[in-house]
């Protein structure tokens, strides 16, 4: 399991769009919204094959929350998709009252998440979402990490009851997970077995977690990569079972600190088995615009601060806690 | 269908019931209510075809949604005295842990409600949902919809009106509460929602004038000839005038029972005015 290979870059995006298309031609009851952003979200081949199930919204994405809400009684299956933003800062008194706490088994599809949406610049990229949903109680959270694996969570979603926000991105990244692989829903994935140190990761930055656990073989420290695609509800066994081992963790993300995946499992950890730990993550910002690349680089989302901020852990295990 | 004395003698013991569940609890929205107690009456108990025990899912049933849910005194007495709940569980209204909130919500599992509402403006969107899934499941039943006037200078609203008349969704009826009073005085003062017939018109919406909304005779005709607008392509909306506060001599032409409870003289007073006709909780 230790050697993962690139099967060629590919957008997340697109494993949502193949994803919902598939659903399109076994589930009847799957419906979609989607407010102007057809292309963007790879939403035109469930639109061409289902027009009676699509339906365009126009830019108006709280109109879009509240119709999908309404959708789900009778027994349809919506999901909604809009850039990551506008999925939820913008609707998010929508997703609250009509959608989660109304119970609503609605799938909020979210693109463009992160940094990574570019070049448009700060206010269409969001690196809060995660903790705007993950706060909501009853509100599923999910963020894989390749083509591969989002075209499962996209299918995977579908079956399971209740309201989810699936977030995904914009740019070609690496795809390496297996396509017949069985996405379970709050269960991590231990992607490379090491003792020194654990890496959690989620979304973008597993692949390159997966590259800074290669290079430091190289410098005779092991690592733990989990995969951790479910941010709620947070698989707690496998990561407490892993620092158990490892006595440190680095968690890394492309979203910012306060209300991310770190923070989840600081909470957690702080409660269950206090452990060092180091974060990969924007450091309360915004972003600006850049290429995809370029913007990763600039605020430390890379395998280089991922092996410093690796280092640094290892050395605070001296102290004790 | 029952004759309009016994619609009206309804209206009577759902007044008194709202008049005590706010009073009890010192809080909740009495004028609104009694505003709108001619209209509940008219819709569970003529208009609308309600099916027990409740079903969420509501297939092949004619749907409700409130969207103004401060205005839930006369939603939980109507759907009481309708029997989707015991009448008796009207005294836990605003209590903790019971399930007739101060807003109503799906979330504690009370029957009759299908969405939670409070934060406004987001009522239209859901029962525009509500009414597609209808057309997907080819069922010919009707989503209806009311929404408080004040509400209507929530920007989802007119995101909502401009959708449902560009794709025709005609299974939808959405009365408006035009009381013209909200929290800090009349819509007027406060924002003025200027020629709503004009405004909806020219969203591409049939409008029904109901000038008497608080008269049952006149409400039920108004919501007949809705229904018998549906299916044309348009969506239909009411514009129900209504006397914010109705049946309750000082309650009315003011706003400043929006979001208060009658003391216990007050109460006594608006009791007489309203003598009890099915039986109190």
């Amino acid at each position: 399991m230790d050697n993962y290979i690139n099967f060629g870059s590919k957008d997340t995006r697109s494993g949502f769009g193949e994803g919902l298309t598939e659903l399109g031609r076994n589930n009847p009851n799957v419906v979609a919204l989607c407010a102007d952003l057809t292309g963007s979200l790879k939403m035109q081949d469930f639109k061409n094959e289902n027009p009676e199930r699509f339906f365009q919204i126009g830019i108006a994405e709280a109109n879009m929350m509240g119709i999908a809400a309404g959708l789900t009684i009778g027994g349809k299956i919506p999901f909604t998709g809009t850039f990551a933003n506008f999925s939820t800062g913008r609707v998010y008194d929508q997703i609250r009252q009509s959608i989660v706490y109304s119970s609503k088994n609605v799938k909020i599809c979210a693109s463009h998440a992160g940094i990574t949406l570019g070049e448009d610049g700060a206010t269409c990229q969001i690196l809060e979402d995660i903790g705007l949903m993950k706060m909501l109680p009853g509100m599923t959270v999910i963020n894989p990490c390749d083509f591969n694996q989002t075209k499962l969570a996209t299918i995977a979603i579908s079956e399971f009851k209740g309201p989810v926000y699936l977030r995904f991105g914009r740019p070609k990244v690496p795809n390496f997970t297996n396509e017949k692989s069985n996405f379970q829903i709050g269960k991590g994935i231990i992607l490379k077995s090491g003792k020194d140190v654990t890496v959690v990761a989620t979304g973008h930055l597993v692949w390159k977690a997966i590259q800074a656990a290669e290079e430091m073989k190289k410098h005779k420290i092991s690592v733990e990569v989990i995969n951790i695609h479910t941010i709620k509800p947070l698989d707690n066994q496998i990561i407490i079972n892993s620092v158990k081992k490892t006595r440190c963790i680095v968690t890394a993300e492309e979203h910012n600190y306060l209300g991310g995946l770190g923070e989840s499992i600081s909470g957690m950890l702080s409660k269950t088995h206090p452990t060092h730990q180091e974060f990969v993550s924007v450091n309360d910002s915004f972003g600006e615009s850049g290429t995809p690349n370029q913007l990763m680089e600039k605020y430390g989302l890379n395998k280089e601060s991922i092996i410093d901020k690796i280092k640094k852990v290892i050395k605070r295990k001296k102290i004790k806690l | 269908m029952s004759d309009i004395k016994e619609l009206e003698n309804t209206v009577i013991q759902v007044r008194r019931d709202v008049l005590r569940m706010v009073h009890k609890v010192n809080s909740g929205h009495p004028g609104g209510s009694l505003g709108c107690t001619e209209f509940f009456v008219s819709l569970f108990y003529n208009v609308m075809e309600t099916k027990l025990p409740f079903d969420m899912n509501g297939k092949n049933q004619d749907i409700f949604f409130l969207s103004n849910g401060h205005i839930s005194p006369v939603f939980y007495s109507v759907l009481a005295r309708k029997g989707f709940f015991p009448i008796k569980e009207l005294e836990t209204f605003r209590l903790i842990n019971s399930r007739l909130q101060g807003h109503p919500t799906t979330h504690e599992g009370l029957p009759g409600v299908r969405v939670s509402s409070g934060s406004l403006g987001q009522g239209l969107s859901v029962s525009i949902g509500a009414a597609l899934t209808k057309k997907l499941n080819k069922d010919s039943k009707t989503v209806y919809v009311l929404l408080g006037d004040g509400e209507l200078q929530e920007g989802q609203n007119w995101e909502a009106i401009m959708f449902a008349s560009a794709k025709k969704v005609d299974n939808i009826i959405a009365t408006i509460d035009l009381n013209k009073k909200q929290i800090d005085g009349s819509t007027d003062d406060v924002l003025s929602l200027g020629d709503l017939n004009m405004k909806f018109k020219s969203f591409g919406w049939e409008v029904i004038n109901l000038d008497k909304g608080n008269n049952i005779s006149e409400t039920i005709s108004s919501l007949k000839e809705a229904k018998s607008k549906l299916g044309k392509g348009k969506p239909v909306f009411i514009l129900m005038k209504t006397e914010m506060g109705n049946g309750v001599d000082f309650m009315m032409n003011t706003h400043e029972w929006h979001g208060i409870a009658p003391n216990d003289e007050q109460l006594k007073n608006a009791l007489k005015q309203n003598p009890e006709t099915l039986g109190d909780y």
